[in-house]
């Protein structure tokens, strides 16, 4: 259950937080933090919930986007960065990115909280 | 004790953050900051569109005077209906800034010498470049003059500035264009100086050519001796059709041009050995930089209408150097193409009447050369004395380095491009001025400005007549019935073969000795032929009293293309003007391909050679998309001319200017024993037309055998003709398109090179017009308007414009979205 709600605000608030264009874009980075300190659970679990949170908030995004987009730009992107034009690909690099971020800012959090 | 993981954890995500949010080397360029960039709310996926994307909206703008309505169209054309000028202007620039504002800040980077500033290091040749060249000094002069002389031009600038600030201002930097995030850079405020600059780029791209041509006509003369550069080079054009039909008698000269006593021990004879190449700089301007118009006269349309047709051949990107708009106020209404970057419509048509344009590709720039008195540079020789120079210090900021300080002398000429702080091995101790008529003041868009509102020929003559750089063929259609078209810009008065080469600098004999007046600019209005055109030949037959520059400037046999169908074309209708803008036909093939045949020994070819030479006689004449033939007689001609001048040219060390198509096929015509043919590296035997055509046919089979084997025989595979991103990335650009056409044809579409706007006029009461340009309305990779009209443009097929009033527009089925500014 606490991952559960753990996962959710965070997502919430990296997606909040987000949504003002002049934040930077690692904002969630302090937010996963907040919560991993607010709701407290063992380090592994931590990193699981923000891992999963932001995975999840960045996957969702950038599937939504890019099936409105019908691959456009995520095709010209995945040729650029290289991925071979493989969208699914870009999809994929984009969630374990903001996933691996996400898991470790919850995770430094969860330290916090046991440090003390 | 927990401390050491959270000092670990809080280490690794620290230094993740920091390693995503730079930018790393990748190769030779540097990657966007990958998390930032991959980031759906802030990064590149924002910037992926919606496919249905609503484009309404509502836009409070303290700057308005009044309310302003934009209907936008299926094609994301937008219609401005403003009750003020000033205000139609600011919309424009918040539109092209809304739709374009990566390559309004990118162009005028490149013209202003900026592009190490956001690129690092690598770009500085092309900075150093065009600050040398005094980019950034002409857009200054301009500037000046119009702030101090020309209040109209100043409040529609700065009408056109605050727009597209407006439009900065309120931008989320979530909502970016991409390239700004791919590059990690962010946009600056506009200013009317980076409209001018903007102009700058296209007086370079128009007329800049000669800065390296000049040079490397100076060095091929001075390895070949004049004479035989005179001939290999020659002035002389057999096949000319020009502008102005031949005959036509010029009235008396007002200056005459006087060639100087010395000029054929000093100037063209004068080959001490200099030796330049263009190694430090950019890609030249394109050669076929150049266009089609015309327009025939209601005597020879079916509506008994006049009709206009323009088609600007330029270099092809994405995002397109147009951008495509009505705009309509109480003074005017009109539509066409406009450039991203400055006021007004460029390429067009107003309920009255209709316009277009062709590069004129006169030669309005030369080189001096100066004597300094010492490594200062603080004085130079001239008419006798030493004079004091100014400096001029041009600041190129740099991404991750230092600034280079460009420290220019200014002479009477004009900047001292190359000096020994600018130049390459081969060039030590030469210092080259510039004397370009782009370096003086301008009245920058206002020919365009008042061509939106011209009535009539005599109020076209008066917009034409502010223009001076770079010299244009501006053709003409009213409602009323007339037709014209002049050869309009600031145009030297020359003496023949006036600064073709480096010119001596010492004193004032060689120096420029007026500017031609605007009256005596070539002109012609209802000719009795029914029609006036230009394809970039010469203006005028020789006995026009000035020199219009060298012939390597001028392409030929496109002009004798347009003129022969127009000649022959009765009952015409905008559907026959789409057919012949896209034609096909290949002028030049038609007189070469019976010249080749002429000298070909058919018994002495390789059975492979014979197949080939079938294949090209078989051949239709037109470049279309799958013929073979054309592939093959480019080739065999390219053979042939690199065997009959190869060995004239061979063992320069220097890049060498290759002589004109014309000049070899001018020849094979009239003189089958020209000497030129001979190879002069064999000692024993005396070659002509029949050898060399012969071993150019079984040079040409190797290479076409290998490209049959690459299945790249068809000519728009082997031709693969591209848009190109400004960015070069092939990822951004549309590859291989399937086009007929080139060089020497109606459809210009070369490699990455073309007809960048097409557009058809009919001037009934009611306008019915017709074009596109190949690319899109919008400048965003992500979005589906990005290349929208590349394929259509591709099949040579045309869109019907929508030009209409606002009632009738807003009720028009096509019509889609509404933009709504609103003053404060």
């Amino acid at each position: 259950m606490k991952i559960l709600i753990s996962i959710i605000l965070s997502a919430l608030l990296a997606y909040a937080a987000g949504i003002y264009g002049n934040l930077p874009w690692w904002s969630f980075v302090i937010t996963n933090l907040i919560v991993a300190i607010a709701i407290p659970q063992k380090a592994f679990y931590s990193f699981l919930s923000g891992f999963v949170a932001i995975g999840l908030l960045w996957c969702g995004l950038a599937i939504l986007i890019d099936q409105g987009n019908d691959h456009i730009l995520s095709m010209k992107v995945a040729t650029i960065l290289p991925l071979k034009g493989s969208y699914i690909a870009l999809i994929a690099l984009t969630t374990f990115i903001g996933a691996l971020l996400g898991g470790l800012a919850s995770l430094t959090g969860s330290f916090v909280r046991a440090s003390k | 004790m927990r401390l050491l993981p959270l000092i670990a954890s809080a280490i690794l995500t620290t230094g993740l953050v920091f390693t995503l949010d730079t930018q790393l080397k990748i190769g030779n360029s540097k990657a966007p900051r990958l998390g930032y960039f991959l980031s759906p709310q802030h990064g590149f996926w924002k910037n992926a569109e919606k496919i249905n994307t609503n484009f309404d909206a509502t836009i409070i703008a303290n700057e308005l005077k009044g309310n302003v309505d934009v209907y936008v169209d299926d094609r994301l054309v937008p219609h401005i209906y403003a009750d003020h000028d000033e205000d139609a202007y600011f919309v424009q620039g918040y539109l092209h800034a809304k739709f374009r504002l990566w390559q309004m800040d990118f162009e005028t980077r490149v013209a202003s010498g900026r592009l190490s500033e956001i690129a690092g290091a690598d770009k500085l040749p092309i900075d150093r470049f065009f600050r040398r060249l005094g980019m950034v000094y002409g857009a200054e002069q301009t500037e000046a003059n119009i702030n101090a002389t020309n209040p109209l031009m100043k409040t529609t600038l700065d009408a056109y500035t605050a727009g597209v600030n407006a439009y900065i201002k309120q931008l989320d930097p979530a909502d970016l264009p991409f390239e700004f995030k791919l590059m990690n850079y962010a946009p600056e405020d506009w200013t009317p100086k980076k409209t001018y600059l903007f102009l700058m780029f296209m007086s370079y791209d128009l007329t800049g050519r000669s800065a390296n041509a000049d040079l490397q006509l100076t060095n091929t003369r001075d390895y070949l001796g004049y004479d035989l550069f005179d001939k290999l080079y020659t002035n002389k054009q057999d096949s000319l059709d020009p502008i102005i039909p031949k005959g036509t008698v010029f009235a008396k000269p007002s200056i005459v041009p006087q060639k100087p006593i010395k000029s054929d021990s000093s100037y063209l004879h004068n080959t001490k050995a200099l030796a330049f190449n263009n190694e430090i700089m950019p890609e030249a301007p394109d050669k076929n930089n150049g266009s089609n118009n015309w327009a025939v006269s209601g005597s020879k349309t079916k509506s008994g209408r006049p009709i206009l047709c323009s088609d600007p051949h330029l270099g092809l990107n994405l995002p397109s150097l147009w951008y495509e708009m009505q705009i309509t106020t109480p003074t005017h209404s009109t539509y066409g193409a406009s450039f991203p970057g400055s006021p007004a419509v460029i390429i067009g048509f107003n309920d009255s009447l209709a316009w277009g344009v062709t590069n004129a590709g006169r030669d309005v720039f030369d080189y001096y050369e100066i004597k300094f008195k010492d490594s200062t540079r603080n004085e130079y020789w001239y008419n006798g004395a030493w004079k004091p120079t100014t400096k001029r210090k041009e600041i190129i900021k740099v991404k991750d380095s230092t600034d280079v300080i460009e420290d220019i002398a200014m002479t009477n000429w004009g900047p001292t491009m190359f000096d020994a702080h600018y130049q390459n091995p081969q060039s030590k101790g030469r210092n080259l001025a510039v004397q370009w008529t782009a370096h003086s003041t301008s009245t920058g868009v206002e020919t365009f400005y008042q061509l939106n509102r011209a009535k009539n020929y005599e109020d076209y003559l008066h917009a034409i007549s502010l223009w001076t750089c770079p010299g244009q063929n501006f053709v003409l259609a009213t409602k009323t019935g007339d037709i014209a078209i002049k050869q309009q810009g600031r145009f030297v008065a020359r003496w023949e073969r006036q600064g073709d080469f480096i010119m001596p600098g010492e004193d004032s004999s060689f120096a420029w000795q007026g500017i031609i007046p605007n009256d005596e600019n070539p002109i012609i209005k209802n000719p009795a032929r029914g029609f006036v055109s230009s394809a970039n030949q010469p203006a005028t037959d020789p006995t026009y009293p000035y020199y219009l520059g060298a012939a390597s400037a001028f392409p030929l046999y496109r002009g004798i293309s347009v003129n022969k169908h127009l000649t022959s074309m009765n009952q015409i209708t905008p559907q026959d003007m789409q057919a012949m803008q896209t034609d096909n036909y290949n002028v030049f093939a038609a007189t070469a391909r019976p010249a080749l045949m002429r000298y070909l020994q058919l018994d002495k070819l390789s059975n492979d050679a014979k197949k080939m030479v079938n294949e090209m006689t078989n051949w239709d004449l037109n470049n279309s998309v799958d013929s073979k033939g054309i592939t093959v007689f480019k080739i065999i001609w390219d053979s042939v001319e690199q065997a009959v001048w190869g060995d004239e040219l061979a063992g320069s060390t220097i890049p060498l200017t290759k002589p004109e198509a014309f000049v070899l096929l001018d020849q094979m015509n009239k003189d089958s024993n020209w000497s030129i043919a001979d190879d002069i590296r064999t000692k024993d035997k005396v070659e002509n037309f029949k050898d060399q055509v012969t071993l150019g046919v079984e040079n040409a089979t190797k290479k076409l055998l290998e490209l049959e084997k690459e299945n790249k025989l068809e000519w728009s595979l082997f031709k693969a003709t591209r848009i190109l991103h400004l960015t070069k990335m092939p990822a951004l650009s549309r590859l291989n398109l399937p086009i007929g056409g080139g060089v020497n044809i109606i459809n210009a579409t070369t490699e990455n090179h073309g007809p960048s706007w097409r557009m058809i006029v009919h001037l009934t009461d009611e306008i019915e017009a017709y074009g596109l340009y190949p690319g899109g309305q919008s400048g965003n990779p992500g979005s589906p308007y990005y290349d929208s009209f590349v394929n259509t443009w591709a099949a040579g097929q045309y869109y019907r414009f929508l030009f209409l009033g606002k009632e009738k527009l807003k009720q028009n089925a096509r019509t889609k979205w509404h933009l709504q500014f609103k003053a404060a």
